[in-house]
């Protein structure tokens, strides 16, 4: 904006916006939008890049006298294994509902945390679970399972 | 009289070394007069002095109004908060000598305090206690504000503040349950940052978890990784002895500041009246009714409360005021000490990834929110408590009555409105309760149902439907938002109170119904 020559301003009788509130608005603002930025840049560091939990494949040997629709599951892992006539297949037991960790029983799974119960195949049957158990990738070489807990694969998957 | 002895004497070295010795002797009660300059507080004058000379007193008024310190008013509720928290600051200082931080060695530090460190089972025992009488204080302290409509005008701001205080005392809480690392700890945060992952259930079924997922993006900021593992621990700890305390102080020192710059505690209009002759002469200040604030002696013009007030029906802070302080702290560090001699502080055993502890319960003042995720995971534990905390928030806002400040159960309805809703509330959790616990709920009606139906229509929503209707019915009947306002708190204060009982006492294995622990099965 011009300033009107002759007549001088007081400090008491101030233009509508003078040039130096303008450039007081405009650091004011430059300011708030850095701070904003540079905590948004903060928050990169905390989200993490590369998670540090073990390696989520594993190899197993099944027992031998593994039942048809006995569950076996290996020591420290959440993975239920099972075996029938089609073949073997793997159903993660930690619960879609809050991460308890499931009990494989006689009519499916049990969660003891807030009462989930799943059929069998996975499917919830009774209780707060949105989805059901997750079927994991396995494959069979040489008499040893390898689950994949980290890929999940379609319900009724055998191999 | 010659020109030599008009000098001044100080320049004589013989004299200097006088004055010096004269120093050295003075100096004990020099730092004691520039320490506390204004003398004892003895006169009205040197007792406000005392109170606006110094840092940590100046938070207070000079003046306490008399119906502040009347026992009904407050009950210390607010005070003995404070105390709580400057309980487990010291004793939570004082177990950061000997906590690990770390998965390997956590527990064992807990067991080295508990078995081995001189008074550190005490200390520990100490800080688990005051935490929970800050949270159970916390809480009263808010029904307290609630209930003498303290929230109103120019209140409005503090009752945000207070809330933002209640958030912070709860999460302290909750990051200190973690680090223990034993299997109550561990298996109470899988489901607290499984709760924070929850927003998936919506974005599940609108399939768009891949590209917008809230949920894991909290969880991972809250733990650092896939499970509850090393970073989640040091991740809690920082929470729980940095980063939320220091907002707790943060918001603890507006809260008080607010509460001298909004006129001290709310108290009916005719308080002054009420509370009768004061004890003491009161020398009014100004001669004629003043027309501004004390702020700046009295130079700045403002719309305060202070505004147009004068001395009447107040006395010094210093000593009433902070003789109640000081008594309140007194009885918060008793009740702390004697619960610590009673009761250990629990530990169970090592945290165990693999088996979950059955049942897996977190601290009681969460219990009402686990049987709500129990139905379902996003709505008992964030929609719920989103929807409860804004109502909360906006309270101040909606009821801009008068009637009844500072009076309690102040209002339209009173305390027979009041009393009636503690059946309605109590009555319709307990009926809710009593109904999914007998003949379970849509999933087991219809086993297809799909989850959107059931993350909407859930014992929880339905409670909370039942209250909104009942207090939008009692706003038209009493023609006041103050009426219906009253109900809803109290009604949400007996549907907490019946889920966390049931959740404490009546949920065992698997979370299924039991009427006492010694019915639960064996194995």
């Amino acid at each position: 904006m011009t300033v009107k020559a002759g007549k001088p301003k007081s400090r008491l009788d101030p233009e509508p916006l003078p040039r130096r509130d303008f450039l007081g608005l405009a650091s004011l603002w430059a300011t708030a939008g850095a701070l904003f930025f540079a905590a948004l840049g903060m928050l990169r560091l905390p989200r993490t890049a590369v998670l540090s939990s073990p390696s989520k494949k594993f190899t197993a040997s099944l027992p031998d006298n593994l039942a048809e629709g006995e569950a076996f599951v290996p020591p420290g892992r959440a993975t239920a294994i099972f075996k029938d006539k089609e073949g073997v297949y793997a159903i993660s037991t930690i619960c879609t509902h809050l991460g308890c960790v499931v009990k494989p029983s006689a009519e499916g799974f049990e969660c003891p945390c807030h009462g989930s119960r799943f059929h069998p195949d996975g499917t919830v049957a009774k209780g707060p679970a949105p989805k059901p158990l997750p079927w994991l990738k396995i494959s069979v070489s040489g008499g040893k399972v390898t689950v994949d807990e980290g890929t999940t694969v379609k319900e009724g998957t055998k191999v | 009289m010659n020109q030599a002895d008009q000098q001044p004497t100080h320049s004589q070295p013989t004299d200097a070394l006088s004055e010096f010795w004269k120093n050295l002797k003075a100096a004990p009660r020099l730092l004691k007069e520039t320490a506390f300059r204004t003398g004892k507080p003895t006169t009205d004058r040197s007792r406000s002095s005392f109170v606006f000379g110094n840092v940590f007193l100046h938070l207070h008024s000079v003046r306490t109004h008399r119906w502040s310190l009347r026992w009904s008013t407050t009950m210390g509720l607010g005070i003995a908060s404070t105390s709580a928290f400057l309980i487990t600051l010291v004793t939570g200082i004082l177990l950061m000598f000997y906590y690990k931080p770390y998965t390997d060695v956590a527990y064992q530090s807990i067991k080295d305090l508990h078995f081995v460190v001189p008074t550190g089972r005490f200390i520990r025992n100490i800080h688990r206690w005051a935490a929970n009488v800050m949270v159970i204080c916390v809480m009263l302290h808010m029904a307290r504000a609630f209930y003498t409509a303290a929230y109103r005008k120019p209140r409005e701001f503090n009752w945000l503040i207070g809330m933002g205080l209640f958030v912070t005392t709860l999460g302290l809480s909750f990051t200190g349950y973690l680090l223990p690392w034993d299997q109550l700890a561990y298996w109470a945060i899988t489901i607290g940052a499984n709760i924070a992952q929850s927003p998936r259930e919506l974005t599940d079924i609108h399939n768009i978890t891949t590209w917008f997922d809230p949920g894991g993006l909290n969880r991972l900021i809250l733990l650092g990784s896939d499970k509850v593992g090393p970073e989640a621990l040091i991740r809690f700890y920082l929470l729980h002895i940095m980063i939320l305390p220091l907002v707790l102080v943060a918001l603890m020192a507006v809260h008080f500041w607010r509460i001298r710059k909004d006129g001290g505690l709310a108290r009916p209009a005719d308080a002054t009246e009420r509370v009768g002759e004061t004890l003491e002469p009161v020398q009014p200040v100004f001669t004629e009714k003043p027309t501004k604030t004390y702020h700046l002696a009295a130079l700045v013009k403002g719309r305060t409360p202070a505004v147009g007030n004068g001395p009447e029906g107040t006395v010094p802070s210093m000593p009433h005021l902070f003789y109640v302080e000081l008594s309140v702290l007194m009885v918060t560090t008793l009740i702390c000490l004697g619960l610590a001699l009673v009761l250990d502080a629990p530990l169970k055993e090592l945290a165990n990834p693999s088996v979950p502890e059955n049942p897996a319960k977190a601290p009681w003042y969460f219990l009402g929110l686990q049987e709500m995720v129990a139905f379902s995971a996003f709505m008992g534990g964030i929609g719920i408590p989103t929807v409860v905390l804004f109502g909360l928030g906006l309270i101040p806002f909606l009821d801009r009555e008068k009637a009844g400040t500072g009076e309690w159960f102040g209002g339209p309805g009173g305390w027979p409105l009041v009393k009636r809703s503690i059946w309605i509330g109590l009555g319709a959790a307990l009926l809710v309760e009593a109904f999914v616990i007998r003949f379970g709920w849509l999933r087991e009606w219809f086993p297809g149902i799909p989850q959107l139906i059931i993350t909407f229509v859930n014992p929880g929503t339905v409670l909370t439907l039942l209250y909104a209707a009942y207090s939008v019915w009692l706003v038209r009947k009493w023609n006041s938002t103050r009426a219906g306002a009253l109900g809803l708190f109290t009604c949400f204060l007996c549907g907490f109170l019946v889920l966390t009982i049931i959740g404490t006492y009546f949920r065992g294995p698997n979370w299924e119904f039991f009427w006492s622990p010694a019915d639960w099965p064996k194995h």
